[in-house]
């Protein structure tokens, strides 16, 4: 009569220990995370690895500052009218929201060579997946351990990020036209990621950050970033592109406040 | 053969053999001067060897009361300083000030809980407490293991707001706590005994050790030239020897060095270069002046390029 209910427990008793065993077997191991993240961003897309006759994506071996984490992503062959890289997703597989970014490029984007900072906050891949026309997904990665010491994702200065919120750069050597120039994009923004970390879930709960950068020549799109919380404090985009005539360059910053921030240079 | 092995034996804490080991080699505690003494710490990364015991900690003893500054790396380390302190005086311990935020100055709070102390930091410490703990909390308890378990991120219930320094009494011995604007963190807090002029300076000064940004670059210079200039007769840095004769020497090496790599990290953003740029090649020949250089080095000129981008 007793034993039923009692058994039962037991067995859930045992499960459960089971099932903790295996979580924390599982953490020590590091399990891979990217298989589950590959089937939720990509669905049963086949993802061709190891592309380095496509691109390079450069990273340090080790984040030097957790908060701060450069990053380049580098196409060997020349976007085209006919053959380019639509999407560069960049995913860092241990970070609170792995799917980090989208750059969504142009074909007359010309020169693929862009640049910006992440946070990473532990020993990590980060994956640059370019999506090209045709649809065909093409993948490099690197291995970036974590930083030691006191390095924390947080911001270093909060009040004084805040002071500047929305204030922009774009910063770029004086240009010629048709000739490639090296251009950076600079908003000042806590990036703020959220403070709860939801142990369980393995993420945090997010709270004000750039969602959206465009940067266009003359009012057509060459990059535009779809951005989280994994992009530094102070996001910054650095590329090369190649002004065909005379105009204007101009950056629009949106955030998950709905505020916006924009700024242009002639060229 | 048999003392190595009872040394040995100190570390997991025999109950009984602890309080006599409390102050052997182990977990050797120095008195600075009249009153003020303090645990050095090793020059390393927090790891379960060193059981994070690599800042410098120590407290203050007055007629009435102590002051416990900084607590430890570790709750093992707060426990062990709180021995220290038992063995030292019979005063109860009145306050915990906690210089900044940082696992190795702060993670041994709980340890102190008991004697009901007050803790006292900067304004902005709870805030960059909130910002950091669960941060901390991941990784100091599989870096530090078994010695992390008991710790705890204890906000401060009494705070020092920048431009108005707090006066503690801990009996015929008063002590200064100053809050600075962002420097080696944005929540820097020193502690002046009036008594002997011993200045705390928490790690707003990096003695041996290379000094490492998590602040300001610009505000950390600014603030090393004035601290530099205070009349004081004994320094407690939070890294590095303590003591009468190697403080002044400190400053100015520490800022030399800060000073380096803002001025050539300039240069580097003045002509449109990168981070990547900057690491490679600025404040390379400091490297022989400062131990744990390849460590923290990189970090220093990431952390402070991003600054100076916006100057």
């Amino acid at each position: 009569m007793v034993t039923r209910p009692f058994k039962t427990v037991l067995i859930s008793l045992f499960t459960l220990m089971l099932f903790s065993a295996v979580t924390v077997q599982a953490a020590a191991d590091k399990e891979p995370i990217w298989p589950s993240l590959k089937t939720a961003h990509f669905g049963d897309k086949e993802i061709r690895e190891n592309a380095d006759d496509l691109l390079v994506l450069e990273a340090p071996k080790r984040a030097e500052d957790a908060a701060i984490v450069p990053i380049t992503i580098k196409s060997l062959v020349p976007q085209s009218a006919d053959k380019f890289i639509k999407n560069i997703h960049v995913v860092i597989d241990n970070n609170p929201m792995p799917y980090s970014a989208n750059f969504r490029l142009s074909p007359e984007l010309g020169t693929v060579d862009i640049s910006t900072r992440m946070r990473i906050d532990e020993y990590t891949y980060v994956r640059a997946i370019a999506e090209m026309n045709d649809g065909s997904l093409h993948m490099v990665s690197r291995f970036v351990k974590a930083s030691g010491g006191c390095s924390a994702p947080a911001g270093k200065d909060a009040a004084a990020a805040l002071a500047r919120l929305g204030k922009m750069q774009i910063r770029m050597r004086q240009p010629t036209v048709g000739e490639p120039v090296q251009a950076q994009v600079i908003v000042s923004h806590p990036n703020y990621s959220g403070l709860q970390y939801d142990q369980k879930n393995r993420k945090y709960i997010p709270a004000h950050f750039v969602d959206d950068i465009d940067i266009s020549y003359n009012d057509k799109t060459l990059i535009k970033v779809e951005s989280g919380i994994s992009l530094s404090e102070d996001p910054s985009v650095r590329f090369t592109f190649t002004p065909a005539e005379h105009g204007k360059l101009k950056a629009v910053i949106h955030d998950s406040k709905e505020q916006e921030f924009s700024m242009e240079k002639d060229i | 053969m048999f003392i190595r092995n009872l040394s040995l034996w100190c570390f997991p804490g025999l109950l009984l053999m602890q309080v006599a080991c409390a102050q052997d080699q182990a977990y050797p505690i120095e008195q600075v001067t009249d009153g003020i003494y303090y645990h050095q710490g090793v020059h390393e990364d927090a790891s379960k060897e060193n059981f994070g015991a690599i800042a410098n900690v120590g407290f203050i003893v007055g007629d009435d009361c102590v002051a416990v500054i900084d607590s430890g790396g570790s709750y093992k380390e707060g426990e062990l300083l709180a021995k220290a302190v038992k063995q030292t005086t019979d005063k109860p311990v009145c306050y915990v000030i906690n210089t900044h935020v940082h696992p190795d100055h702060l993670l041994g709070n709980a340890a102190f809980k008991q004697a009901e102390p007050s803790f006292v930091g900067h304004e902005k410490l709870p805030a960059a407490l909130m910002a950091r703990k669960d941060f901390f909390e991941k990784n100091f308890a599989e870096t530090l293991g078994e010695a992390y378990q008991g710790a705890e991120f204890i906000s401060p219930d009494q705070t020092v707001a920048i431009g108005e320094p707090l006066t503690l009494d801990l009996g015929q011995r008063e002590i200064v706590l100053t809050a600075y604007s962002t420097a080696h963190t944005d929540h820097d807090l020193t502690v002046m005994d009036k008594n002997t002029r011993t200045l705390w300076t928490g790690d707003l000064l990096f003695i041996d050790r290379i000094p490492a940004l998590d602040g300001s670059i610009n505000g950390w210079i600014e603030n090393s030239k004035k601290l530099q200039q205070m009349d004081v007769s004994y320094v407690v840095p939070g890294h590095g020897p303590a003591g009468k004769d190697q403080w002044q020497q400190g400053w100015q090496k520490q800022l030399a060095y800060l000073t380096l790599i803002r001025e050539q990290i300039r240069a580097i953003i003045y002509d449109f270069g990168t981070i990547d740029q900057a690491t490679a090649s600025v404040g390379l020949t400091q490297k022989d002046n400062w131990i744990l250089f390849e460590d923290y080095h990189r970090r220093n000129v990431t952390a402070a390029f991003v600054e100076l981008e916006w100057e």
